[in-house]
């Protein structure tokens, strides 16, 4: 097992909670047998044992799963399991939090996300992220497309143009903003803003989007429009969706990793671990575990 | 129809409605009081010496002839100082904020012990500041001299807490999401700062840096000590020129024993009232013209 924090004393750490951790839940889970954990081919990333920490309290830990590209992977579980803090590592924006740690081995296709040489600011570059509430910049809706591209190199005018046309068009914003370019983005609607947000990152070619929960914050009609969205750029994209609306799960993506709080009852403390990883139409007719079950089917959470 | 009557009539008692309006009256005098006391000084400089007010007053050099006497050059060497001041500490003082919003991470004690000292700068007294200066800048390692640039340095010294201050807040106020979006698109972290938290922090930085500069302005103490002299009947016309200011100019004018000249001085607060409130108002129309600009 490869170790990839910078500390190897805070790995300890976590991998001596995971046992504690551990024990408890094999009694829950004994009714019945997973089966075996997805495996794909050429998967974008590869997650082994994998714990997130913030000083002494472990966010989530043991997680083993892969995510396969061009498909949209979905991330659900009650409050504080850990699924938002486990898609934030994907792309290191966690790295952010002072305090926070990553142990265990986390794989891009075969480059280590956390080796000491990977860049964060690469990493960012390839796997994008949009955010819960919309967050244009105070600058026009051209200036929020030309952003990213404008951070990672000079590019001339012209390219600029196509740039945003086509990561316009992409996000189905075009024909709305096409002749109000140069107006702030903070006059469009929230649906049309979380479309901008996701249209700013298509413009930096990413292969990984994540979305961490990202119609929360919109009305049904403009929650419809994203998932639209999302399933067209599913051909395109890699997409990791983390989200509270269970429909909204089996709706949208092809797979399913649900998530749940676990108490440590001789330490009480709280730590997430992932349950059952699973083709979303099986999640949500017939899982594996028992507490996915309960889950989808509103008997728990 | 009696029985079933929807009475409007208000059920708050007596002693609550009397609260009510006694609290609001007491607001509504408190601001009467405070705008009172500005509008009587300006109405008692006014009555004195608003017959005095001319172009005149602002192009007449001091002089001992109430006829030819003014306040050019005290007016000129306001303006340089709090000029060069403004050079010297914005610079400073904006990047010592950003440092220490952005870049310092996590709070530890040396951060602690840095916030504590800007604040305990930005309340120690002028005089002492002007003493510093007397001691370091015009005398001892600097030897600058009783000049523009020495003043101008105290005076840096003077408003560089507040700035540092009203600089922190107007980073911290901008919303974190703007950077979390711009670092997820591949930004670096000096890209996302210098791209969108500075330009978003520059409105609360702009107006607040006027404010901490138009009580420098007013400032004479520090300056008194720097060797300000009173009597000068010339303009600076660089660093190392002699000066003196509005307020040493006023109050040389106000201790004469002639009484025009005591009327004379009158004049002069006006011109300084004058400065001070278009600075102000230049404060408030920069903050709106930058947060229209921000919205397009």
């Amino acid at each position: 097992m490869s170790m990839i924090s910078n500390q190897s004393q805070a790995s300890k750490v976590a991998a001596s909670e995971q046992k504690k951790g551990s024990n408890p839940m094999s009694s829950s889970t004994a009714s019945r047998k997973p089966s075996e954990p997805l495996k794909f081919v050429d998967p974008v990333f590869t997650l082994k044992d994998v714990a997130v920490s913030y000083g002494n309290f472990v966010a989530v830990s043991d997680v083993n799963m892969q995510i396969p590209s061009h498909d949209i992977t979905a991330f659900i579980g009650p409050s504080g399991c850990g699924k938002s803090t486990l898609l934030r590592t994907l792309n290191r924006t966690n790295d952010l939090i002072p305090g926070a740690k990553v142990h265990g081995s986390l794989f891009y296709h075969d480059a280590d996300l956390y080796h000491p040489s990977a860049s964060a600011v690469e990493v960012r570059r390839r796997i994008g992220m949009v955010f819960q509430k919309p967050n244009p910049f105070p600058k026009s809706i051209y200036e929020n497309i030309a952003f990213g591209p404008k951070v990672n190199g000079r590019p001339k005018k012209s390219e600029l143009d196509d740039i945003v046309e086509k990561s316009l068009k992409s996000a189905a914003l075009w024909d709305e903003v096409k002749d109000r370019l140069n107006e702030s983005a903070l006059g469009l609607s929230g649906g049309q803003q979380q479309r901008l947000c996701i249209a700013r990152s298509i413009a930096v070619e990413p292969e990984v989007i994540l979305m961490d929960e990202p119609c929360s914050a919109l009305d049904p009609i403009a929650t419809l429009r994203i998932e639209e969205l999302m399933a067209e750029l599913k051909k395109q994209y890699t997409i990791v969706i983390v989200t509270h609306n269970m429909q909204q799960a089996a709706r949208v993506s092809s797979y399913t990793a649900f998530y749940v709080t676990e108490v440590n009852l001789t330490s009480d403390r709280r730590t997430g671990k992932l349950v059952e990883f699973n083709e979303t139409k099986k999640m949500f007719s017939t899982p594996d575990d028992e507490r996915t079950e309960a889950y989808v089917t509103g008997k728990m959470g | 129809m009696a029985t079933t009557s929807t009475s409007l009539q208000s059920r708050v008692s007596l002693d609550r409605r009397i609260k009510d309006f006694a609290f609001t009256t007491f607001l509504s005098i408190s601001i009467v009081a405070s705008l009172a006391f500005i509008f009587y000084i300006i109405y008692r400089l006014y009555n004195n010496a608003g017959f005095l007010l001319s172009w005149d007053l602002v192009t007449f050099f001091p002089s001992y002839d109430i006829d030819t006497a003014g306040f050019q050059s005290s007016i000129m060497g306001s303006i340089w100082i709090v000029g060069f001041a403004t050079l010297f500490a914005v610079p400073i003082g904006v990047m010592t904020a950003l440092y220490l919003e952005e870049f310092a991470g996590k709070r530890n004690r040396f951060t602690a012990l840095l916030e504590l000292n800007i604040q305990n700068l930005a309340g120690v007294p002028a005089v002492v500041f002007g003493l510093i200066g007397l001691a370091f800048i015009a005398r001892g390692p600097l030897s600058w001299g009783f000049t523009v640039g020495s003043a101008a340095i105290v005076l840096a010294m003077l408003i560089l807490p507040v700035i540092i201050i009203i600089t922190r807040e107007a980073i911290r106020a901008v919303p974190p999401s703007y950077k979390e979006g711009a670092l997820a698109l591949g930004a670096t972290h000096w890209q996302a700062v210098s791209k969108l938290v500075i330009p978003s922090a520059v409105p609360g930085t702009a107006t607040g840096t006027i404010l901490a500069v138009s009580r420098a302005i007013g400032e004479s103490a520090p300056l008194l000590l720097l060797g300000a002299l009173s009597f000068v009947t010339f303009n600076p016309t660089g660093l190392d020129s002699g000066f003196t200011i509005l307020p040493l100019a006023i109050f040389k004018y106000a201790s004469d024993s002639r009484e025009e000249f005591q009327v004379l001085a009158s004049a002069g607060s006006l011109i300084l009232l004058a400065i001070l409130f278009a600075m102000n108002l230049s404060a408030i129309l920069l903050r709106d013209y930058t947060l229209r600009k921000r919205n397009v």
